[in-house]
């Protein structure tokens, strides 16, 4: 796919690092400007996508293996569900990150990042089986 | 007539919604094609998330970070900010609204590859023939048929 | 400034929504759509919603985009041309169910008001005031989605979820007929 565009896949090699980049950026930057784990997430998918427009599904399932993809899917709804858990578990209510440290305030930082995590990878993997399950049917 | 202009200038944004959510919906009843119906949809749902961010938004207010670490401390009632909640809804409502979407367009592709078309009105007569022969079918030869000699 | 900006973004995207609503070629659709979820993207920044503003142009303009270009690659671009007698029909409650919903309009707030109920409700009031002290992180938006509204971010995380299932169980094997064991073991993988 693609072999007679190189200007194309220079190009597109050359963003894809800087894809990825943006998407930590916008995941772990969230608490301080616009973004968050929908948005990271979305980002990071964009890359594999543009990867797999670039050199054929087939390569990139290779690089994202649909086995991987799938237990993304559930990991991250399960670390979004884990973290309520665990603050049952540590006395408080479900979803309720002021136990998980001995300081609310960075209690709920750690639970926004877990959280947010949890989105991030969810909707990446997501994102990535849909274009992949279009893209791939013959 | 002063009246008239403010009512104007207070409302036109609602109603520019109110025009995109119509042309969405007039292409959801009104065009056959499943995918054509799935952008309409689209159109609609686009015009919800505007109407929502229109009624959090603040004439002169800003976006709903806090302006400073020192705001975090002492909360500034001088600041006016447009409203997180609003904002909050409508963006998870953007992601799982692509994820919908893409549930829609995996149904198209499964009725396109069954049907051999993804025209509605065609589906429908390619269900009612089907329908019609069923009956046809369970009913069994009529009186007429069998004096006519056709058992079947 | 802020008017010009909105109106004439509007403006388009009416244009926009009406060259989609008008036109028979599906891919011509779906660009146009891209361009529409651009361009509400801009008008979502102009109103202070930076964070709506960021999603609508990463999946709106980008993966909607790319999905409905891969369900085209699928089932063909062309549609028929809309038959003329459905055209009045669909017309006419168009335009009714717009006026009614246009009249309803007159009990909305108006447009930028600061005195507006949404403003001044109390859950607002809250956000805004205490989430700073409370969850200790400047944007409001994002304390608001991961800690006050955890219970529905959890939901909508297991939307997502849900609907990769549902595609993955209408489109994850390859077609019934003429599929060969090799095939599928690939498409296992």
């Amino acid at each position: 796919m693609m072999h007679r565009h190189p200007i194309l896949r220079a190009v597109s090699k050359l963003l894809i690092a800087p894809i990825m980049l943006f998407a930590l950026y916008v995941q772990f930057h969230g608490d301080y400007g616009p973004g968050g784990g929908f948005q990271a997430g979305v980002i990071l998918a964009v890359a594999f996508i543009l990867y797999a427009l670039m050199f054929g599904v087939e390569t990139a399932r290779r690089v994202a293996p649909m086995w991987m993809l799938r237990f993304l899917t559930a990991f991250g709804v399960l670390l979004y569900g884990g973290t309520g858990v665990v603050g049952i578990l540590l006395g408080g209510a479900f979803l309720d990150y002021n136990v998980l440290a001995a300081d609310p305030k960075a209690g709920q930082h750690i639970g926004i990042l877990l959280v947010e995590g949890g989105v991030g990878i969810t909707v990446a993997s997501v994102m990535i089986v849909l274009f992949f399950t279009f893209a791939g049917r013959k | 007539m002063d009246n008239l202009l403010q009512i104007i200038i207070d409302h036109y944004n609602y109603w520019i919604v109110i025009i995109l959510m119509m042309i969405g919906f007039y292409v959801v009843i009104a065009r056959g094609n499943l995918v054509k119906k799935l952008v309409g949809l689209n159109i609609f749902q686009t015009s919800v998330f505007l109407l929502y961010i229109s009624v959090g938004n603040v004439m002169g207010g800003t976006a709903p970070i806090l302006v400073s670490e020192a705001a975090e401390a002492r909360p500034d009632a001088q600041v006016l900010y447009t409203n997180p909640l609003t904002s909050v809804l409508i963006l998870t409502a953007i992601v799982v609204g692509v994820a919908t979407t893409s549930l829609g367009l995996a149904l198209v592709v499964r009725i396109k590859e069954s049907y051999g078309t993804m025209e509605e009105d065609e589906i429908i007569d390619m269900d009612q023939a089907e329908d019609k022969a069923e009956r046809d079918r369970l009913r069994g030869p009529t009186p007429e048929e069998i004096a006519e000699g056709h058992p079947s | 400034m802020t008017l010009v900006i909105d109106v004439f973004l509007f403006l388009f995207l009416m244009i926009t929504a009406v060259a989609m609503a008008r036109m028979n070629s599906l891919f011509g659709v779906v660009m146009m759509s891209g361009i529409y979820s651009l361009l509400s993207a801009a008008l979502f920044m102009v109103m202070d919603a930076p964070d709506v503003a960021f999603t609508e142009a990463a999946v709106g303009a980008g993966i909607s985009t790319v999905l409905m270009l891969g369900t085209l690659a699928l089932v063909g671009r062309v549609q028929k041309p809309a038959l003329r007698r459905h055209h009045f029909a669909a017309l006419g409650i168009v335009i009714v169910t717009g006026i009614a919903l246009a009249y309803g309009t007159y009990d909305l707030p108006a447009f930028g008001d600061a005195d507006n109920p949404v403003q001044t409700s109390t859950v607002t009031e809250r956000y805004v005031d205490v989430s700073g002290r409370e969850i200790g992180i400047p944007n409001i938006v994002t304390s608001v989605l991961a800690s006050y509204r955890g219970y529905d971010t959890l939901g909508e995380t297991v939307v997502v979820f849900t609907a990769a299932v549902a595609v993955l169980v209408l489109l994850g094997r390859a077609r019934r007929r003429g599929v060969t064991g090799e095939e599928r073991e690939s498409d296992l993988q």
